[in-house]
């Protein structure tokens, strides 16, 4: 049952072939018995989900029911969810319990999915390996000594160890993409405005995006289906129909012009990585699309920028948790300075404090210019290097990520090694565009992403290249050992 | 050695709108605490703003009122501070590109002279919460209401173009008559509704180089701003003078104690820290929108008060009074046009009724006494069915609750007697019942007779139990006793 396809699931739930509920509980099983290994979910909702399933049978039987009708999925534990508890990875959120479901929850409800639990994920989405979060780490299926990536890497290890065939995740810098590559699954994250932001525990509200994960590109086309809509309670969702992204999945990629930046292919990149990465090119190349090398010129200067702005928000978007509404707060203050100043030092973990200082120095009087300005016209330069970039190509591809999973507790003391695992998935964030990590080999018995940039709101043609890609290749299904 | 004093305002002027700048939730004055914030009020982790429409068309009507350029595109910025009123942890506000820019404001002077105040620029923002740090919290805790969090509200910040308190005055009370005249707020200043911020600095008379200012946060009633500046204007010459210098500080005046004192120095200032917010996107206003609220602007004060003159024949100093605020010269309006008098509905609005909202605190919005009354009562002092001093009775009834002019005068028998007949036969009456005061008068020297009336009116007034017609009866009188002579 685990190793169906959600396109797959859809089939037998509307055939009957078999109930949601059994599905429902034969996920809860799993999460159950395997998750101890991996720390994936942080919170499983059975007694909802089931409730949910038995009502999704019914809608089923009714007829006419929506494709996600019935399917089990996770979300990130990002996302509010009414009367669940939504803790952002976080101790300052332990407690809290939102009375109102992010538009995202709200949208897959309506479909009838079935909801099993919330994933684990790094601190307020800041961390790039899991390692951040207050419910611990989360181990790589494909190798537990080594990280799933992050911050969405509960989501990602649950889809690849098959405890839920999809889940929804956020990218404020490769949130998605970056542990979608380091666990083998496939994740799109939209363009900026496609997914309502509504009830996402905001990290950098110019950057994030939620979006979907599952194994296939296919898959990631259903769960988008419903993840997107325009929502007037996000004022930057934008007004604009949504696709049907199943429909344009079996185009042809025949005269598809795929540029190849060189910038994405330079020092620090894996050998290994490389191969795999050039490979998949290749393999769409003898599909009939066109290779084109370009350059974005100011891809180094991504990482940098990114780490001015993305703080610098989330030093304004933290400040909400001082204590005094919800979310954890000191014992025994002993006035308002301190409740705030302990609140938050006993709240917040050691990378999250460490960015609400950086954000707080670059925003500060006589460093304003120097950083968050500078970042600002840093940020427009990579914006311009990509709509240039796409006067003449279709889509971009490149490496998710630099190399496959490292060693948990390898790069926790050393910040800046970090944040370069998001080397070449940053600068999609900082333009607003889409981007989806697919698998495209092995390396070390790792998985290694091959990356897919499109233009604005280009989804469709992303999801129809991935999906071509997995018509030709395995790498999609393959399974950690242990799982299948 | 004589000074100069330079006083700049910003005014923090509340938006009529019916629900807050981000969010749904309702801005009515008065609910229990706590029961008018949403979770958007509340920054519950992941909720989000979006701007009410109408707060924006709101400061674009300020904008034009003064004349001021509308910034095509403006934009939201955060103002980065922790205080428990202020839930995100900053302020969704205005500072590169405010809604209005530049505007000017004409004030009126007593000596009759007139004189313009530059506007540097009015942005919108949101109001905070309120910190309550009495009534029911002992003395380790405060009270937070945040049903006022997220109010929206337009601060005006003036040009130092004042140079007393006086001035001051005028251009604080104009701006409350424009925007109550252009109905985006409702000008009750008891309930927060406008808060001015004075900045104030003396300098040697003429001389060109500001002094160092300080400022007043938060005053919320005239009589208070003016006593303000007066006492930190003086503050300010006495520290000179004492060879002292003036430290640049925001502070407070107590209203009620007559206190001012530091807050904070400028070494203790905040950095903001302001950046744009980026969960709003820039605001955009385009010539149509601009162009069709300038159509619909309601009637400016300084029209409105060249009307009057006009219009009601009144004189420029009664106009102005009357437009000065709009619920006045609304209240004067709807009372003329009930009863066809526009000079005694002038007087009775500028004074009886003025006189009896200023002594127990209350708006011309929330008189007991409805414009509608107030005609009525008009209506029988014109046509000399009561007498001035009846009406002042009738009046207090009204304001006791007691019903129409018609109705009390009816029930307390008012009614004035003028026919002549009955008065006539009353006047006679009385010179019957009293002719040792009849043969007085009649020996009295002419020249002096007239002081002689006196006495016969107030015999016949008491007779008539106060109602007789006094116009007429002084006519009669003086015809009887002539018969006499």
């Amino acid at each position: 049952m685990h190793n169906l396809t959600i396109a797959e699931l859809v089939k037998v739930l509307q055939s009957k072939e078999f109930t949601s509920v059994e599905l429902t509980q034969h996920f809860l099983d799993r999460i159950g018995s395997l998750d101890s290994a991996y720390n994936a979910v942080i919170t499983v909702t059975a007694e909802q989900a089931l409730k949910a399933a038995a009502a999704a049978d019914q809608r089923l039987a009714a007829g006419n029911a929506p494709d996600l009708c019935g399917v089990p999925i996770l979300h990130k534990d990002i996302f509010c969810t009414d009367g669940v508890r939504t803790s952002c990875g976080s101790k300052m959120l332990d407690n809290f319990i939102p009375p109102y479901n992010a538009t995202v929850v709200e949208n897959f409800e309506q479909a009838g999915a079935v909801v099993l639990g919330k994933t684990n994920m790094d601190e307020f989405a800041m961390g790039s390996s899991n390692e951040t979060s207050f419910y611990g780490p989360v181990k790589n299926p494909w190798a537990t000594d080594s990280v799933p990536g992050g911050s969405s890497g509960g989501s990602a290890a649950a889809v690849a160890a098959r405890l839920a065939p999809g889940a929804t995740a956020t990218d404020t810098g490769g949130s998605i993409r970056q542990p979608a590559a380091l666990c083998g699954v496939s994740g799109i994250k939209p363009t900026y405005g496609r997914v309502s932001r509504w009830g996402m525990i905001a990290f950098a509200s110019s950057l994030d995006q939620g979006g979907p994960m599952a194994r296939t590109a296919e898959d990631c086309a259903l769960l988008l289906n419903c993840m997107a809509s325009y929502d007037d309670k996000d004022s930057t969702c934008i007004d604009r129909e949504v696709p049907d992204y199943t429909a344009t999945l079996n185009s042809s990629v025949k005269g598809l012009r795929i540029g190849v930046p060189k910038e994405y292919f330079s020092e620090g990149l894996h050998p290994g990585t490389e191969k795999a990465v050039r490979s998949a090119l290749a393999d769409l190349e003898a599909q009939g699309a066109e290779l084109v090398e370009i350059s974005l010129p100011n891809s180094a200067l991504s990482v940098p920028a990114y780490y001015v702005i993305a703080p610098a928000e989330a030093s304004a978007n933290l400040s909400c948790f001082d204590g005094s509404r919800y979310g954890y707060r000191c014992e025994d203050p002993a006035d308002l300075q301190d409740m705030y100043c302990r609140s938050r030092a006993e709240g917040f973990g050691e990378e999250v404090q460490r960015r609400i200082l950086i954000g707080t120095y670059c925003l500060s009087a006589g460093y304003y210019d120097a950083y968050y300005g500078k970042a600002q016209q840093v940020r427009q330069l990579i914006q311009q290097d990509f709509v240039s970039a796409f006067e003449n190509v279709d889509l971009i591809m490149g490496p998710t990520c630099p190399s496959p999973a490292f060693k948990a507790g390898s790069k926790g003391d050393d910040p800046v090694a970090m944040y370069l695992e998001d080397i070449y998935t940053i600068a999609t964030n900082l333009a607003g565009l889409p981007g989806m990590s697919i698998p495209c080999g092995m390396v070390e018995d790792k998985p290694v992403g091959l990356q897919i940039i499109g233009n604005y709101f280009d989804e469709a043609r992303i999801l129809n290249a991935a999906h071509q890609y997995q018509q030709t290749s395995d790498w999609h299904t393959q399974a950690p050992e242990g799982i299948a | 050695m004589s000074w100069d004093t330079v006083i700049g305002l910003e005014i923090h002027v509340q938006l009529a709108t019916k629900t807050k700048i981000f969010s749904g939730a309702s801005t009515a004055y008065g609910a229990e605490p706590n029961t008018q914030a949403c979770a958007i009020d509340l920054a519950m982790p992941g909720t989000l703003p979006v701007l009410n429409k109408q707060a924006v068309n709101y400061a674009i009507m300020f904008g034009l009122a003064i004349d001021a350029e509308i910034g095509q595109v403006s934009a939201f910025e955060r103002k980065n501070y922790f205080y428990p009123d202020l839930p995100k942890g900053y302020q969704t506000t205005q500072l590169e590109k405010p809604i209005v820019g530049r505007g000017n404001v004409e004030i009126q002077l007593a000596d009759g002279s007139s004189k313009i105040v530059r506007i540097h620029h009015a942005h919108l923002e949101e109001d905070a919460g309120k910190s309550l740090h009495e009534g029911n919290f002992n003395s380790s805790f405060s009270g937070i209401d945040l049903n006022r969090a997220g109010t929206p509200l337009i601060e005006i910040v003036s040009e130092p173009d004042m140079s007393n308190a006086e001035e001051a005055i005028a251009f604080a009370k104009k701006i409350h008559s424009i925007v109550t005249s252009i109905g985006i707020c409702d000008g009750e200043m008891s309930q927060g509704s406008m808060r001015f911020d004075v900045n104030v600095s003396v300098k040697p008379s003429g001389s060109d180089t500001l002094g160092t200012r300080t400022e007043t946060k938060n005053l919320n009633s005239f009589k208070f701003m003016e006593e303000a500046i007066k006492r930190e204007v003086a503050r300010q010459i006495d520290v000179i003078e004492d060879g002292g210098t003036i430290a640049q500080e925001t502070r407070l005046y107590n209203g009620e104690t007559k206190v001012a004192r530091s807050m904070r120095s400028k070494e203790e200032a905040n950095d903001y820290r302001y950046f744009p917010c980026p969960d709003l996107l820039p605001v955009v206003v385009s010539d149509e929108q601009v162009e069709e609220l300038r159509r619909n602007l309601p009637e400016l004060p300084d029209a409105r008060q060249a009307r009057f003159v006009e219009q009601y024949e009144l004189s420029e100093y009664d106009a102005g009074i009357l437009s000065s605020d709009a619920a006045m010269a609304n209240y004067f309006e709807t009372a003329t046009s009930a009863c066809k008098n526009p000079k005694l509905a002038a007087n009775w609005t500028m004074g009886e009724l003025s006189a009896r909202l200023n002594s127990q605190d209350l708006s011309i919005g929330n008189s007991p006494v409805s414009a509608e009354q107030l005609a009525g009562l008009i209506v029988r002092i014109a046509d000399n069915s009561i007498s001035g001093k009846m009406a002042k009775e009738v009046f207090e009834a009204i304001w006791d609750g007691e019903g129409s002019a018609d109705e009390i005068i009816e029930a307390r028998g008012l009614k004035q007697v003028s026919d002549s007949g009955a008065l006539e036969q009353m006047v006679v009456d009385v010179l019957t019942a009293n002719q040792a005061m009849v043969d007085d008068y009649i020996n009295t020297d002419e020249a002096k007779r007239k002081k002689k009336l006196g006495g016969f009116m107030g015999k016949i007034m008491q007779a008539s139990k106060g109602q007789a017609n006094p116009q007429q009866v002084n006519q009669i009188l003086a015809q009887k006793l002539n018969e006499l002579l």
